[in-house]
């Protein structure tokens, strides 16, 4: 299936990307050629198939609700791009 | 004595033990090597003298003093770019972490340093673990150390490049649809990839949560199997860590082939594989055939559907995965954003590459209401018909012998402009992810042009033993993994 440009656009804009003008061309020719390759998909019989998310169902293994430890958050804080404190800084969210 | 750069890990760690060699002195020959080599081959790109030498200096004191100094005293380990060591950049070959530094030791990192490991660098990766070439890296091309006009494979190509340099007798990687075993074939050496949940991703930065696992690269067998006992087993910081007791690999892998029933799909040697690989893979399987296994062919249905399946559920993933990467706190920042909204798109947009993009709008697109079902519920359904597949082969085989790569290394810049090629060379490790069992590559001869070939082992969950009992047997009988470049 051929996917539009303007799906990419849209798509793009869903994934939080901004593409180029050459790339949402470029896009939209390559990720059509990718769907066309997944498309025999649609013609397996699946009735009665159970999806599976993950390939071995492991018990899960919680710990307990403690605090483990304190770290030391001067390595996290140090690749914060910006910063006030021990706050990440970012720009204004509401105008 | 042998130089002690051309020693393999598990020497290292005897001659160390028995104070034939420093651990330091071992450090330096091979760094000196990197230093020589890599000028070429760019399969690193950052060393970690420093740390190394300071962990060097300790295991030589431990030994000096009688204490126990690990499983590994004194083995340089290198380690991809997309697994944590505190205080070292774990960039992914993406410029949206160019200048991060990981505040913590992945689970693996902590376990190897526990064991008298030396970290000895950073290798070169598909940026985000997403390519089969290592042509995908923002920084640098690792050329195969064989040709240098070809890849190395990928994603873990920086890692496999390495060992089979000679930089670093062991390396880890990682593999979400054969980004250990890929390499491995195409650099000649062995590189395993465990069960999913058989070692912790506590530290690994997600590509595919429920496909990705870290894996060991050596030369030998042997090797391999001291390197995956130093990382498996449960942490309580991957709920997805498998709780079932670890075996001795080292012991187990020592038992003889005679009985094991072997099986060879046949949909793994239709068209599309070339010849000489074909020739040399029906030669490992006589090898075997020889030391008394059965070997029968079999069917696993539905192999073509591997691959689509594969770029739907890993990309679906990795979009979400991905979603972390926002310039907040810590990557890639775009300077002078009026707002957060274009700060994110902009900081994205700046710092992923063309692939990375081209898979986080697959993920989204299909995960995006209106195809949720028709491809990515569809997907995760053929995921359980390929899995089952694996089920019902294994209850008449103990392992399944296929090619690794349906062909030798291709040429740098060969499947670069068509994603859909590039995606194809990674028809035969795919499976193997999708069901979440063990497989490793092991080096079974060379093509006319003296390109290494790849021999690639599958069993059931949690049977890493018998892959590295099969290889064993393999490398004593046969000396491709002796070659070097």
């Amino acid at each position: 299936m051929a996917i539009t440009k303007q799906e990419v656009e849209h798509v793009a804009r869903l994934a939080r990307l901004e593409l180029k003008e050459n790339e949402s061309e470029l896009f939209t020719e390559q990720l059509s050629q990718i769907l066309a390759q997944v498309e025999k998909l649609k013609n397996v019989s699946t009735e009665n198939v159970a999806p599976c998310a993950h390939p071995f169902t492991v018990k899960d293994h919680w710990r307990e609700d403690v605090s483990s430890g304190n770290r030391d958050t001067s390595g996290i804080l140090a690749n914060a791009p910006d910063r006030e404190e021990n706050l990440f800084k970012v720009p204004k969210v509401i105008e | 004595m042998t130089p002690a750069a051309e020693l393999s890990a598990c020497a290292i760690v005897k001659n160390v033990q028995s104070r034939n060699v420093s651990a330091l002195a071992v450090l330096d020959a091979f760094l000196e090597k990197v230093k020589k080599e890599d000028i070429k081959v760019k399969a690193f790109l950052s060393l970690n003298e420093d740390q190394a030498r300071f962990a060097a200096e300790s295991v030589d004191e431990k030994i000096s003093k009688g204490e126990p100094a690990g499983d590994l005293a004194g083995v340089p380990i290198a380690v991809k770019d997309n697994i944590c060591v505190q205080g070292l950049n774990a960039t992914c070959a993406s410029k949206i972490l160019e200048n991060f530094i990981s505040p913590y030791d992945a689970t693996v990192i902590a376990k190897l340093r526990s064991q008298g490991a030396l970290i000895i660098g950073k290798t070169n990766m598909d940026e985000f673990a997403m390519g089969s070439s290592t042509e995908n890296s923002a920084f640098q091309t690792t050329c195969n150390p064989w040709d240098q006009n070809r890849v190395p494979g990928g994603s873990s190509g920086g890692s496999a490049a390495a060992v089979a340099g000679g930089m670093s007798p062991l390396a880890l990687g990682s593999d979400t649809g054969g980004s250990i075993r890929q390499p491995a074939s195409f650099c000649g050496v062995v590189g395993l990839k465990p069960t999913y949940g058989r070692v912790s991703r506590y530290g690994l930065v997600a590509f595919a949560s429920s496909l990705d696992q870290i894996g060991p690269f050596s030369r030998t067998a042997e090797d391999c199997a001291l390197l995956l006992q130093a990382i498996c087993g449960q942490d309580p910081m991957d709920s997805t860590s498998s709780p079932l007791p670890v075996p001795n690999f080292r012991e187990e892998m020592k038992r003889p082939m005679e009985g094991l029933r072997i099986g060879l799909p046949r949909e793994y040697f239709g068209d599309g594989l070339d010849s000489e690989v074909r020739k040399l893979i029906m030669a490992a399987v006589e090898t075997f055939k020889v030391q008394g296994a059965q070997v029968g062919e079999i069917s696993l249905p539905h192999t073509d559907l591997a691959v689509p399946v594969y770029y739907i559920l890993a990309p679906s993933e990795a979009s979400a995965n991905l979603a972390r990467f926002d310039g907040v706190r810590y990557g890639h920042r775009s300077p002078g954003a009026k707002n957060l909204l274009e700060m994110v798109e902009k900081s994205r947009s700046e710092g992923f590459g063309p692939e990375v993009k081209r898979r986080i709008m697959l993920g989204t697109y299909a995960l995006s209401s209106g195809y949720y079902d028709a491809y990515y519920a569809q997907a995760q359904k053929v995921r359980t018909l390929i899995s089952e597949d694996f089920t019902r082969a294994f209850k008449e085989v103990d392992m399944i012998l296929t090619p690794t790569a349906p062909t030798p290394a291709f040429r740098s810049g060969e499947k670069n402009a068509d994603p859909v090629q590039m995606y194809l060379s990674d028809i035969y490790t795919i499976s193997c992810n999708l069901a979440g069992i063990p497989g490793i590559s092991i080096p079974c001869g060379f093509s006319q042009n003296k390109l290494p070939v790849g021999l690639q082992i599958l069993a059931k969950p949690f049977a890493e033993s018998t892959l590295l009992q099969a290889a064993y047997a393999y490398q004593k009988n046969t000396n491709w993994h002796l070659q070097v470049p």
